[in-house]
């Protein structure tokens, strides 16, 4: 009888997938048992369906995912060990690597998506607005919609005695460097931080105060006219047309399309210690993102009802859809179509480039949050030290040789070099090249330049 | 004589059926007015329900909330399949890999999905309770003291008086920034944010109990004590046979008190915290924003409520089987 056991446990080890007789050349993972934070954002996504599709439990990790209340709980979380991994804003690692805010030194070995954020202003403002926005043949306002339709609005405000503030989800949040780079690209200053005189409200010189608020309470704040616009992650942007509350005026796709969005952050103790298990978890979020985009966001529905439920995004699934399936509802009922909305796997969008983090840091240093010149290598070497190509690298490769995912779905590794071709898709046409850091920042009419300090 | 037993029994029945008839008349006078208020309380629900937009569409009215019960409970017994099978496949991949890696310690974690509205409910049992028994341990004591020494109440009794209108939002960010760098431990226990629920909720629930009891041993009528001086009975046996149940009334009185207290209290600490229970599950329907958001917190809201009733009640019978008393259980 023993050889019958043998026998049929042997049966059952071939029939096994073919990740597992990897897994053995990938070693086991150090550790098992995690806990990754998210805030309710539908770009957490990819963390959602790794759970839900099993891919973690592929892996053989056990994963607990937690919301956490906002982006500085969540940091803290993934700083001092609570969290093992956390879906972060691209701006988040590189800043609290370099020392800004809170301190410590986080990598990530997986870009998360591409796109996915709105800016949406009150419904009064936008009642102004649109009298300064050019119409299409239908009748409808042609997109994309500049800031320059806004700068009399601010104005009015300013002559009334009245400040114009808009929300923003974090200092070093991509929507900050959005919402700033819309505005400077219209001729509305977003202000300057000092960090160097210990003034980081970031307000310094500007013409629209931008404060903090937690993604979930943005419709509510806006909603209390407290602030007259934000920037902010979907569903919360869908959220204000379906309240009624608020218009989103445009999406970050038009002010820079295809832009990096969130990233999956670790600590670099954690990476060390457990390497296995962090190339693990990054094959399971690969598979995850490649199942939210495969065969034309054909998945997308199914992403949906999963974000829906309260643990994940729990907004309704209705609203969710309205930006995960391809479209966008502008003003109430001017719903156009952009099928690039959220990315999370086409274009190499879980590939890590240098030239993303290095973009994030020179919107730094434009906006004071960096107080001084850096050299381009300084640039780089930052870059290189948060964004972890390596990891991804074995990652990819290990996936490609367990035939989960098509080499031809990844960046050529053999001759990737990490930076992304010189990028032309930004909303005022100027030309992004991170290979050179300093010379892009010298090219904006508004903003700190090579050689300025406050 | 078979006849007078018949008769007996007949004069017996009816006896017996005049006392039923009598009990339910007594018990539809009593429930009448419970029914028609809890039906007039529907009645202005609803119409107040219909009568209020949010943003997050109308306020949920009874039906729609009865509707949300049901979800919730669809919810639990979908994750409990869930997690059954969260389980199924553990083991067969601990048993593959053992095949493969025999040095491998495999061991059973448990289900990493979330938490029911059930699971919530029990999390925040526990912790009301254990603050509650942590309060209870230090309260008696402290009281039973300040009882018996006149001195020492007047010496703590500003103390208290500053400390017991405090609300438990105040003390959290003290407990939870204390309980972060005392407790600290590699592979700890219990949970950190099970700690921090607790000891606000006993933090708070002290106070009640110290008063009442401190207040049942300075009312110990003096006959008694003056019995006690004359036996030269012990300070313990003094303790144990006269103040003691002379106090019991009142300090079960403010063991009630304290009862309801730590259970307002706790589910504040949670939505503040984030810590697992129902204050956490509050807050996270309200963070969701959905459709069905407010019909949820409603659905808590009942569910608190009915677990606040229902400790109050234990509390009582508690009381009746320990105090003589009976005049002040019937307060």
């Amino acid at each position: 009888m023993h050889w019958m056991k043998k026998l049929t446990v042997a049966a059952i080890v071939s029939a096994t997938t073919v990740s597992l007789i990897q897994a053995a050349e990938l070693g086991y993972p150090e550790k098992e048992e995690l806990t990754f934070g998210f805030i309710k954002l539908t770009d957490m996504a990819p963390i959602a369906i790794a759970y839900e599709k099993g891919y973690f439990e592929d892996e053989g990790l056990y994963v607990t995912v937690e919301a956490q209340a906002n982006w500085k709980v969540l940091l803290d979380g993934v700083l001092d060990g609570r969290l093992d991994g956390a879906h972060m804003l691209a701006g988040q690692p590189l800043a609290s690597t370099m020392g800004y805010g809170t301190t410590g030194h986080i990598i990530t070995p997986f870009s998360m998506d591409l796109n996915g954020n709105g800016i949406t202003v009150s419904n009064d403002v936008w009642a102004k607005m649109k009298a300064n926005i050019p119409k299409n043949a239908a009748g409808k306002p042609v997109h994309p919609i500049k800031a320059d339709a806004l700068k009399p609005v601010v104005e009015q405000f300013h002559d009334a005695g009245k400040a114009f503030n808009m929300g923003m989800v974090f200092p070093v949040s991509t929507h900050n460097y959005e919402l700033r780079y819309w505005l400077a690209a219209g001729g509305i200053h977003p202000g300057f931080y000092a960090p160097h005189k210990f003034d980081t409200s970031g307000q310094i010189d500007a013409d629209v105060l931008l404060s903090v608020t937690p993604p979930p309470q943005m419709p509510a704040t806006l909603e209390a006219g407290t602030i007259q616009g934000y920037c902010v992650g979907e569903p919360w942007n869908q959220q204000a047309v379906f309240k009624g509350i608020g218009v989103p005026v445009v999406t970050d796709y038009e002010i820079w399309k295809n832009n990096p969005e969130k990233v999956f952050g670790m600590s670099a103790d954690f990476a060390k210690k457990y390497p296995n298990t962090t190339v693990r978890v990054t094959r399971a979020l690969i598979r995850a993102a490649k199942w939210l985009d495969e065969n034309n966001n054909a998945n997308r529905a199914e992403a949906v009802k999963i974000l829906a439920k309260s643990q994940y995004v729990g907004a309704d699934a209705e609203v969710i859809a309205n930006s995960m399936t391809g479209t966008f509802e502008y003003e109430k009922g001017d719903v156009r179509e952009v099928p690039d909305f959220n990315v999370f796997f086409r274009y190499n969008a879980t590939y890590p480039f240098y030239s993303d983090a290095i973009w994030y840091l020179t919107q730094m240093r434009r906006w004071g949050q960096i107080s001084e010149d850096k050299s381009d290598e300084w640039y780089k070497g930052l870059a290189k030290s948060v964004y972890r190509t390596d990891i991804y690298e074995v990652a990819a490769k290990s996936l490609i040789s367990d035939g989960v995912v098509n080499a031809t779905e990844f960046p050529d590794f053999a001759r990737e070099d990490g930076y992304r071709d010189p990028q032309k898709h930004f909303i005022d046409n100027i030309v992004y090249d991170g290979r050179s850091p300093n010379a892009y920042i010298d090219k904006f009419k508004i903003g700190l330049k090579t050689g300025d300090k406050l | 004589m078979a006849i007078t037993t018949i008769f007996n029994r007949s004069t017996s029945d009816q006896k017996l059926l005049d006392r039923v008839n009598q009990w339910l008349a007594n018990t539809v006078k009593m429930l009448l007015p419970a029914v028609l208020g809890m039906l007039t309380f529907l009645i202005l629900w609803s119409l107040a329900a219909q009568n209020i937009d949010t943003s997050l569409g109308k306020f949920p009215g009874p039906s729609v909330v009865t509707a949300q019960f049901g979800a919730l409970y669809t919810e639990h017994v979908e994750e409990r399949e869930k997690a059954q099978l969260f389980y199924q496949r553990q083991v067969q991949r601990n048993e593959l890999r053992l095949v493969k890696d025999p040095n491998y310690q495999s061991k059973i974690r448990l289900y990493t999905g979330k938490k029911t509205i059930l699971d919530q409910v029990a999390t925040s049992l526990i912790t009301v309770l254990s603050g509650f028994f942590a309060a209870v341990i230090i309260a008696i004591p402290l009281g039973l003291l300040l009882g018996l020494n006149r001195n020492l109440n007047r010496a703590i009794n500003p103390l208290m008086q500053i400390f017991k209108p405090v609300s438990p939002l105040a003390w959290l960010p003290l407990v939870t920034m204390v309980v972060s760098a005392v407790y600290v431990s590699k592979d700890p226990m219990l949970d950190k944010a099970f700690l921090n629920s607790m000891i606000t909720v006993t933090l708070c629930s002290l106070w009640p109990m110290v008063i009442n009891t401190s207040m049942g041993v300075a009312s110990v009528e003096s006959d008694l004590m003056n019995v006690s001086k004359v036996l030269r009975l012990s300070m313990l046996t003094h303790i144990r046979k006269i103040v003691v149940p002379a106090a019991i009334p009142l300090i079960f009185t403010g063991m009630r008190l304290s009862l309801g207290v730590a259970w307002m209290v706790l589910i504040a600490a949670e939505m503040l915290a984030q810590n697992p229970g129902l204050g956490k599950f509050v807050w996270d329907e309200f963070q969701n924003g959905s459709s069905a958001s407010l019909a949820r917190i409603m659905c808590a809201v009942f569910i608190i409520g009915f677990i606040g009733y229902l400790l109050d009640q234990a509390m009582l019978l508690v009381q009746r089987l320990v105090a003589w008393d009976k005049s002040s259980v019937n307060q």
